[in-house]
Formats: structure tokens, C-alpha cells, sequence
């Protein structure tokens, strides 16, 4: 058992009375960027990075960590209590959760939804501990034709697995890879796309994007809803909380199948969006009485809550294993690892102890913390739905600009950053993903290194991607995900056939 | 007493209500149809690829004694990135006798630009008097004149947040925010 004897190593990393407080804020911000309108998970976080610029790497991603932890309890909150999901993950937990509140089970519904969302993290951070490890030793054996094959299973399958329609998803990545070789060449040092303008030497940065296409597009489509909203006040007491535990035990089906599914689609980059509708399906057509759900079942609640924190922690697995981000928040975190000068990959398990393990203890500590303080606070963050938007809108413009400026004190970062708002609204509503967008702007100088390395070794030989067993099968798998939906299609087809006809 | 009845309000189980005085009718016309949008964005993306493309293959696109030239691997992608929209083009174009969502409604992009005109002068103004005079301005004008709140919680509220941002940032975190001639008054 070396990884708990490392992690607990991290835990004495991180049981420092300053890491403490780092976490604490880093939860309650966390939580108030998952409960305001116009801000969410991955801009909240990308905000947030500046002040984090001058910390320990350790103590850096802890509190961004955090911040992360506190979104996706804070999604829960408004979905329940108003029936707006404060995260498109939470849009499954206003099934039955809302309904909930509407009977006066708010505090009920909320219980479980913040209990549920600790399991599911439980278990991710368990799988984290345990699988993070192996793989990354896995991965140290890798050459960068294995590189650019991993890479290339994870662009295609965002494109075979996405739900949006694939071309829109090969826009978005394409756009984000050409974006990411903007300015200097790092093999050659040539120039390249910059059409002789002096800001674009430094290239497209990674966190300005991110700060436009989320933060201030968000504020802009946030403008176009009705922002008036009726929603139910409430407190939890300790008698509730302790009667929904009591009752756990009897679900636990539901959890330990949403908690699998989280993983899954986590590590995947299939996200935690899907997971929270695929938990909540299941929940429901496994029922004995379907037709329940929606009308406020608690089981509609722990369904798509564990499966969404599962996901969304399990996201981390790949980042910190292999370097490659998955989701849009992990693609930000490791962003910020590389502005704190750690150099994401497998290598980061022997590089940096302290810090890997620092984060994953961080991961176990941060949600038992994130649990107490929700349960107890609940009044508090729901009340800040209260201050009007017009005082909040501006405010989210000026940390997004803050967080754009300190990245490369330029100036030209805050028109990059405009722009890119406008570009994010405008795709947001035409459907084209943004997920792919940034994690091609985050991986394409190392996908690109990864393919140039590849064909110099090989002197321009494609089939480098084939070389050995394993290089081929990740290539090979790439291809299958790239057209899944037409082998899926064509499976489907033959199986249609093979049937025998029914008389 | 409006104040004691908020108390009350907040002591009990009673719900939470915000208004949105200013939010957009449902009923507003459509200004524009999302498959125009679509049309128009896939032509950007288009001339965009076209151009960067073109920039690659000048910078060179084949194999030299080192191995793939620098355009070598953005090449191929503006080629991906054209044929992508170019196939967006064309559905789009197919699809625009068949539906026609709304993009926008004439209420919302009011809304909308009631946001983004804002931010692009809190932009510009930052340029000439530093960001926390232009923040400062922006929250103060923008909840007095779009919010319609009232005058003194504005200011004070926007004092306040730029205040706390200047503390947290230029003081305790050393994270250097572009100044003006306020700051240099007091010698920042």
C-alpha cells in the first residue's frame, strides 16, 4: 500500500493552519460562484487563478481545488430552493429536488443532495488515490508517438462521443489547436500567425480565452433570461440530517450505480453533464415505480447528485495521471499548474510528491469540510440570490478583468478577453461546444511537440502511430471513437438484420 | 415599514422573491434568425482558415533536414477547420428554408448591449485612469442606471467592492493592476 502511506504524507502537507484557511476560502468562494447566476465551475475557478499567482503551487491548488469542490455543491443549492440550475449539471437534480421544496422538504432535499454529492466525490477520490498512480507509471514508459496517440483519442473522442453535431465539435477543436500555435514556434523559434503584430508574439493565452468565453459570455447570455425568481427559504436542522442518513443505507444502489457512472464519464471526456442525466435515468427505469420520480423522490435526487460529483472529481484522474484535462475546470486547473511552473504528466508523481499528494488529500479534506459547511449555511448562500443581478453583473466584469490583466500584464489580454466573450456567446448559442475549444487551446502545443518528435523519429513515417502494440491499439481506438456513430449505425444495421423477423 | 416586514420576511420559512423590472418581453420581435447567424459565422470561420492557412503555407508547410516545417501541423489544421465550416456553410444553408429559431429578440439584445456596451467603455476608460477607477465607475453607473438602485447603495457598494479588490490584490496578493492618475495622487 504505498499510496496511503503517500497520502497521508499529503495529509501532513496540508495540515498546516495557512493551507486550512486557504481551504475554507477557497470553498466559500466556491460555493458563491455555484450559487450566482453568471458564473460557474470552470470562470469561477479561471477568475480566481490570479490570486493564486503568488502561492506555493501546493497551497494554489488547494484553494482552486476547493473553489471547485464549493461550485458543484453550491449547483445544488439554487436548483432546489428556485429551480434554476446554477450548473448545467444540476439541471437533473431540479427533477425532484425542486418538487421537494415545493412540499416543504427543502432541508430533506438538500441533505441529500450535499450527502450524495460527498459520496460521489468519496468514491472518485478513492478510485484517484488508488488508479492516479498506476497509470502514471504506465505512462512514464510512453514515447511521444504514445503521446500524440493519447491526445488523439481524446480530441476524437469529444468529436464521436459529443452529443453536439460533429462538425460543430471539429470547429470548436480545430479552432482552439490553431489558436494554441499562434507566436513563437517552439521547436524552430519562427513566428507564426501573428501578421507582424507585436502582442501576438507572446501567443493566444490560455486563461484570457477561458475568462472571455465563460465569464463574460456568461454575463452576457445570463442578461437575456428573466432574471426574477421565487424560490423557498431554508434552513437544515440536525434532525433532518441525521434522518436522511438513517435512511442511506436503502438507497444505496442507486449510489453506488450513479457513483460508477460518474467515474466512467468523468475520466472520459464525456463530463459531468451526462453523468447527472445517465444517473437519473437509471435511478428511474430501474424503479419499481417510475412514474414517482418528478414528483419529488428523494431517489431523484441522490441519483444525478452522486453521479455529477463523480464525475466531475474523477475529471482529475486523467489531468493528473497523463497531463490531459477531463473537463472544461480540469482543463483551466492544469492550465494553472504550467503558470505555476509544474509541468503536467506522468512525471508529476516523481517530480512532485508533495504536491500531487498534497491535492489528493486536499480532495478527501476538502469535501468532509465542504459537507459541514454547506449543511450549516445553507440560509446564508441562498440569501445571496437576493442581491440584484445589475450589482452583480458588473462585479463578475471586473474580476474577469482583473484575472485577464494579471495574467501577462498586457493590455491587449483585456480586448482578447472582450472578444472572446463575444465569440463565446455567439457559439454558445449557435451550439458550437466550447469544452473542445479549450482543452485543444491548453493541449495543442504539446499535441503538436508530441506529433513533431513523432515524425522526426520516424523521418515522416505515418506509421510510427502502429509501431508496437500499444501505440497502435490507442491510435486504433482513436479512429473507432472518431466514427463511432457510424459504426454504431452500421452494428445497429447488422443486428437488425442477423434478427430473425418477427411473424 | 418596508425594513421591519424584509426582517420578518427573512425569519420565517416564507419564500425568497427578486423582480426583474427590465427583463425582456416574451413577445419581443426576432431581429435575426440563428441560421443567419450560422450563415455568417461559418463564412468568418471560413475566411479565417483561409487566411491562417495561407499564413502556414507561406511560413512553410513541407519537410526540411530538421523535420516538419513550422506551418506543417497548423496547415493541415486550417484545411480541417475550413472543411468544417465549410460543411456548416452548407447545412446551414439547407436548413434555413426548414426552421428558423430565434437568435436574438429585439428585447434581449437590448439587455444584452446594456451589458456589453458598458464593459467595452469600463475597457477603454481602464486604459487612461486605471482599473479601479474604471471599476468604481462601472458598478456605481451600472447599478444607478440600469439597476435603478438607489444612488447611495450604488456608490457605496462600489466603493466598497473596489476597495476590497485593491486590498486583496495590489496590497496582500503583490498581483499589479494598471493605475491612473488617482492612484499616482496617493502614491500608488
Amino acid at each position: 500500500m504505498e499510496a496511503f502511506g503517500l497520502l497521508v504524507h499529503g495529509f501532513a502537507v496540508l495540515l498546516t493552519g495557512k493551507t486550512l484557511v486557504l481551504m475554507m476560502v477557497g470553498l466559500v468562494l466556491g460555493v458563491f460562484v455555484g450559487v450566482l447566476p453568471g458564473l460557474g465551475g470552470p470562470n469561477g475557478v479561471a477568475i480566481l487563478l490570479p490570486l493564486t499567482f503568488t502561492m506555493d503551487p501546493t497551497s494554489a491548488i488547494v484553494m482552486l481545488s476547493c473553489i471547485y469542490w464549493g461550485a458543484l455543491f453550491g449547483g445544488a443549492i439554487t436548483s432546489i430552493l428556485f429551480n434554476i440550475p446554477g450548473e448545467a449539471w444540476s439541471v437533473a437534480t431540479t427533477f425532484d429536488g425542486y418538487p421537494m421544496a415545493q412540499q416543504g422538504r427543502a432541508a430533506e432535499a438538500l441533505t441529500a443532495a450535499f450527502t450524495s454529492s460527498f459520496i460521489g466525490s468519496l468514491v472518485a477520490v478513492l478510485l484517484i488515490t488508488f488508479l492516479a498512480p498506476m497509470i502514471s507509471s504506465f505512462a512514464l514508459k510512453f514515447g511521444p508517438p504514445e503521446f500524440f496517440a493519447v491526445y488523439l483519442l481524446t480530441f476524437c473522442s469529444f468529436v464521436g462521443l459529443g452529443r453536439e453535431a460533429k462538425h460543430k465539435t471539429v470547429i470548436s477543436m480545430s479552432l482552439g489547436l490553431l489558436l494554441a500555435g499562434v507566436g513563437m514556434d517552439t521547436v524552430s523559434g519562427q513566428l507564426r500567425m501573428t501578421f507582424g503584430s507585436a502582442e501576438l508574439l507572446r501567443g493566444i493565452n490560455f486563461l484570457v480565452a477561458v475568462i472571455g468565453l465563460f465569464g463574460i459570455s456568461e454575463i452576457l447570455l445570463t442578461m437575456e433570461e428573466r432574471l426574477a425568481l421565487r424560490g423557498h427559504a431554508a434552513s437544515i436542522s440536525l434532525r433532518v440530517v441525521l434522518s436522511v442518513w438513517k435512511d442511506l443505507p436503502k438507497y444505496w444502489v442507486t449510489l453506488v450505480r450513479s457513483s460508477f457512472i460518474g467515474c466512467w464519464l468523468g475520466i472520459t471526456p464525456g463530463g459531468a453533464i451526462a453523468a447527472s442525466f445517465m444517473g437519473y435515468n437509471l435511478a428511474k427505469r430501474f424503479a419499481k415505480d417510475p412514474e414517482s420520480f418528478g414528483k419529488g423522490r428523494i431517489e431523484g435526487v441522490f441519483a444525478p447528485e452522486t453521479a455529477a460529483h463523480a464525475s466531475g472529481t474523477s475529471a482529475l484522474l486523467p489531468m493528473l495521471a497523463l497531463g490531459i484535462p477531463g473537463s472544461g475546470t480540469a482543463a483551466i486547473l492544469l492550465g494553472g499548474l504550467m503558470v505555476w511552473g509544474l509541468n503536467p504528466g506522468p512525471l508529476l508523481f516523481v517530480e512532485h510528491k508533495d504536491f500531487v499528494w498534497g491535492l489528493i488529500a486536499s480532495m478527501y479534506l476538502g469535501n468532509v469540510v465542504g459537507l459541514a459547511l454547506v449543511l450549516t449555511t445553507v440560509p446564508i448562500f441562498a440569501s445571496i440570490l437576493r442581491v440584484p443581478f445589475a450589482a452583480v453583473a458588473p462585479m463578475i466584469v471586473v474580476s474577469c478583468a482583473i484575472g485577464a490583466y494579471a495574467i501577462q500584464n498586457a493590455m491587449f489580454d483585456i480586448w482578447l478577453m472582450l472578444g472572446f466573450g463575444v465569440v463565446g456567446y455567439v457559439f454558445k448559442k449557435i451550439g458550437i461546444p466550447l469544452a473542445p475549444f479549450t482543452l485543444a487551446l491548453v493541449l495543442g502545443n504539446r499535441a503538436e511537440d508530441a506529433f513533431r518528435l513523432s515524425m522526426i523519429g520516424s523521418a515522416g513515417d505515418l506509421r510510427v502511430f502502429w509501431s508496437n502494440g500499444l501505440v497502435g491499439s490507442i491510435t486504433t481506438l482513436a479512429i473507432v471513437l472518431l466514427f463511432w456513430p457510424m459504426i454504431e449505425r452500421l452494428v445497429g444495421r447488422i443486428g437488425q438484420l442477423r434478427r430473425p423477423v418477427k411473424a | 415599514m418596508p425594513q421591519r416586514s424584509l426582517f420578518a420576511m427573512s425569519q420565517t420559512d416564507l419564500e425568497i422573491v427578486v423582480e426583474d423590472p427590465t427583463a425582456p418581453e416574451d413577445d419581443s420581435p426576432a431581429i435575426v434568425s440563428s441560421g443567419t447567424i450560422e450563415i455568417v459565422v461559418s463564412l468568418l470561420l471560413l475566411a479565417l482558415a483561409a487566411t491562417l492557412g495561407y499564413d502556414n503555407w507561406r511560413t512553410g508547410i513541407s519537410w526540411d533536414a530538421t523535420g516538419p516545417e513550422p506551418g506543417y501541423f497548423p496547415f493541415y489544421l486550417a484545411i480541417i477547420l475550413g472543411g468544417a465550416s465549410l460543411y456548416g456553410l452548407i447545412a446551414a444553408l439547407i436548413a434555413r428554408r426548414a426552421a428558423a429559431a430565434t437568435f436574438v429578440t429585439r428585447a434581449q439584445a437590448r439587455r444584452v448591449m446594456a451589458v456589453f456596451v458598458p464593459t467595452l467603455l469600463f475597457c477603454l476608460v481602464m486604459q487612461f485612469l486605471g482599473l479601479y477607477v474604471a471599476s468604481f465607475l462601472l458598478i456605481a453607473g451600472f447599478m444607478r442606471l440600469i439597476g435603478k438602485i438607489a444612488l447611495w447603495k450604488s456608490l457605496l457598494t462600489a466603493f466598497l467592492f473596489t476597495a476590497i479588490m485593491f486590498v486583496t490584490f495590489d496590497i496582500a496578493f503583490d498581483v499589479i493592476m494598471p493605475k491612473g492618475p488617482l492612484e499616482a495622487a496617493f502614491g500608488y
